[in-house]
């Protein structure tokens, strides 16, 4: 079952003096229930406008978003619908995403069901908190008091408060250190397990997303280039800009080199290359890159990249070894890789 | 460098390097750093304000148990310095400033307190709506701040309480006007700030209605500077009333008015304790509720509660 869809979403922003910016360009997106979808890319390809999009924040200049068979509209004037509610967010900033000046019970009830009374929604509550791992006494107090891991807890813990389908994580271990990432990653993999439901985990860190996602899609400047199974796409990254990403994480081997770092810049939003919007980047760009590659199935995934069978033939079918290593460990070294292209 | 190193009176020891504070005022390497006053703890500062303000109500309530003579009439010669028949003297007129200031705490202190308390509801109420709901709201709720700011605040308040006829009503009411325009800014930005936070995405994503997550995620989280602007404004609210009543625009005379009392004695102050005593009357009460905003800011904010 389809969870989250995202239809022909585009979003554009209108910049002074720059002309209109087009931060989502057209993106097709699922996310079923009891899957995990990594959605990455470089800083500033649109993964987070995607994000605030897709959960309501914002509406979208063209395209829609569907809950299961609900169509998202965006947070205005009204309660938001127990439908749309099935729908949570978690942010990137833990510190921000709790109200300072309540206490964590106070903020958990507001997303339990109102059919639950009385002493339903305290067993509720505590339920919550013993899910995340935290002790029952937490509810009395305030964000403050707790660590930037426990408080990412808590924001999961209320963004489960309404029984959701569909969570969307936007960065949400980037603000942590290693081992806080850990935990929140292993708790947020096991909700996915246990409760079924559908995580679209956004981030700059592919080597976190391959160790977690089902499924990954790759971001460059507003497109989808490449999607695929995540063991595939890490083991033969078809498109150019995921073989860079995948080849910029530093590898241990007995044959040390510094990992490749793409070239270039990722370019203005604002002024998109025409073609193919890798193409000034690209080692593979041909005449025909000057026309818009369109995302295409090829064995596997989709792709788009008008080249990827003569690339694939250039190449050999390289089957690049990423090791498989434990979460920590590759959320670490990853980060830096992905810095390091950025 | 080398200039500069000619320059010295004195040649630095191997090793020293000689600062110019230290030289010219003789303080010597390795004497321990004078200790410096310990602040009071805030909650001692606050029972302070507290005790301040409850003897200021006392001394309001019975009044004419304290005050030694009638506030209105002469009660011995005019001018007269502090004695023990007239403990803070008398003014131009022989009255019994102690009987005055005792009579003056009925009238001055309301009167700023309703002053304030009226701008910060009417001008945080406007600038929160103004914030959180944006667009047209926004924009002519700030035009309207614009157009009170064009005029200098005294003058906007004469206008306004000539207009109406000289009396108290009429000078709180003008002294509103002018005023919350600034409550309505201070609230707006602080509005503006929390409206892009996670807190209220959160909030909203969860099912809380918009007027209840303005409640209780929007609200809370604005009020605390504009709580801290109207304990500082009491003063300022006082001191324009006082404008206003010399002015013959607020309560008029004699009513035993602080800031008119001032003005009374700032025309010569060899008789220093006409103004002076009203002065520190006004001094004590801005004192005490600018130590109470300071207190009410930080019960508001969580973050700085006792832990516990």
């Amino acid at each position: 079952m389809t969870a989250l869809t995202i239809e022909q979403v585009e979003v554009s922003y209108r910049a002074r003096g720059r002309g209109s910016v087009r931060a989502v360009a057209g993106v097709d997106l699922q996310v079923a229930a009891g899957e995990v979808v990594g959605l990455v890319g470089e800083s500033g390809c649109g993964k987070s406008s995607l994000a605030r999009v897709a959960a309501g924040l914002t509406a979208p200049t063209a395209g829609r978003i569907l809950i299961g068979d609900t169509p998202v509209a965006p947070v205005g004037w009204r309660r938001r619908p127990a439908a749309l509610t099935r729908l949570q967010m978690i942010f990137q900033d833990p510190g921000g995403s709790l109200n300072p000046r309540r206490t964590i019970e106070s903020q958990l009830l507001d997303g339990i069901p109102a059919d639950l009374t009385g002493s339903a929604r305290t067993e509720r509550l505590v339920q919550l908190l013993e899910r995340v791992g935290m002790s029952d006494d937490a509810r009395r107090h305030y964000p403050h008091q707790f660590s930037g891991g426990q408080r990412q807890r808590l924001a999961i813990a209320r963004a489960l408060a309404t029984e959701p389908e569909i969570i969307i994580a936007d960065e949400p271990v980037t603000a942590l250190d290693a081992s806080a990432q850990a935990q929140v990653v292993s708790l947020l993999l096991s909700l996915v397990r246990e409760l079924d439901v559908g995580l679209l985990f956004i981030s700059h860190d592919l080597a976190l997303v391959h160790e977690i996602a089902d499924r990954t899609a790759v971001m460059y400047l507003g497109k989808i280039v490449e999607q695929a199974p995540t063991r595939a796409l890490m083991a033969a990254p078809r498109h150019p800009y995921t073989r860079a990403l995948v080849e910029a994480i530093p590898q241990i081997s007995a044959h040390p080199n510094l990992p490749n770092v793409l070239r270039g810049e990722v370019p203005d939003p604002a002024q998109v290359p025409s073609g193919c919007r890798f193409r000034p980047r690209c080692a593979h760009a041909r005449a025909i890159c000057l026309t818009e590659p369109q995302l295409r199935e090829v064995p596997g995934g989709l792709v788009s990249c008008h080249r990827v069978e003569e690339i694939a033939a250039e190449n050999g079918v390289t089957e690049l070894s990423v090791a498989k290593r434990s979460v920590t460990e590759s959320s670490v070294t990853g980060e830096i890789a992905m810095e390091a292209s950025e | 460098m080398n200039e500069l190193a000619s320059q010295r009176p004195t040649k630095p020891v191997a090793g020293e390097v000689i600062l110019p504070a230290r030289r010219w005022f003789g303080i010597r390497p390795g004497r321990p750093r004078p200790e410096r006053p310990a602040r009071p703890p805030a909650r001692a500062l606050t029972a302070v304000a507290i005790v301040i303000l409850v003897g200021w109500l006392i001394v309001a309530i019975a009044a004419p148990l304290i005050a030694p003579y009638d506030p209105l009439a002469q009660s011995g010669p005019y001018y007269s310095a502090p004695s023990a028949a007239h403990w803070f003297g008398t003014d131009q007129l022989g009255r019994d400033i102690l009987s005055r200031i005792v009579y003056g705490s009925r009238l001055s202190l309301p009167l700023a307190v309703a002053i304030v308390a009226l701008a910060l509801a009417i001008g945080g109420t406007l600038g929160l709506l103004a914030g959180y709901i944006g667009r047209w709201v926004d924009e002519s709720l700030m035009r309207l701040t614009d157009l009170v700011f064009a005029f200098p605040p005294i003058i906007l308040a004469m206008v306004v309480s000539a207009a109406f006829g000289p009396s108290a009503r009429n000078a709180v009411l003008a002294l509103v006007l002018v005023s919350w325009p600034t409550y309505a800014r201070v609230v707006r930005s602080a509005v503006l700030s929390i409206r892009g936070s996670d807190f209220l995405h959160a909030s909203r994503l969860l099912g809380v209605g918009p007027w209840q997550a303005l409640r209780r995620d929007v609200l809370p989280n604005s009020v605390g500077p504009s709580v801290v602007l109207a304990s500082l404004e009491l003063g300022n609210a006082v001191l324009m009333l006082a404008s206003l009543s010399f002015l013959g625009l607020g309560p008029r005379p004699p009513a035993p008015e602080w800031g008119a009392m001032i003005a009374a004695g700032a025309t010569d102050l060899s008789k220093w304790w006409v103004s002076i005593i009203p002065g520190i009357a006004i001094l004590t009460a801005v004192l005490a509720f600018n130590l109470l905003g300071d207190a009410v800011r930080d019960w508001l904010d969580p973050r700085s509660r006792r832990r516990g």
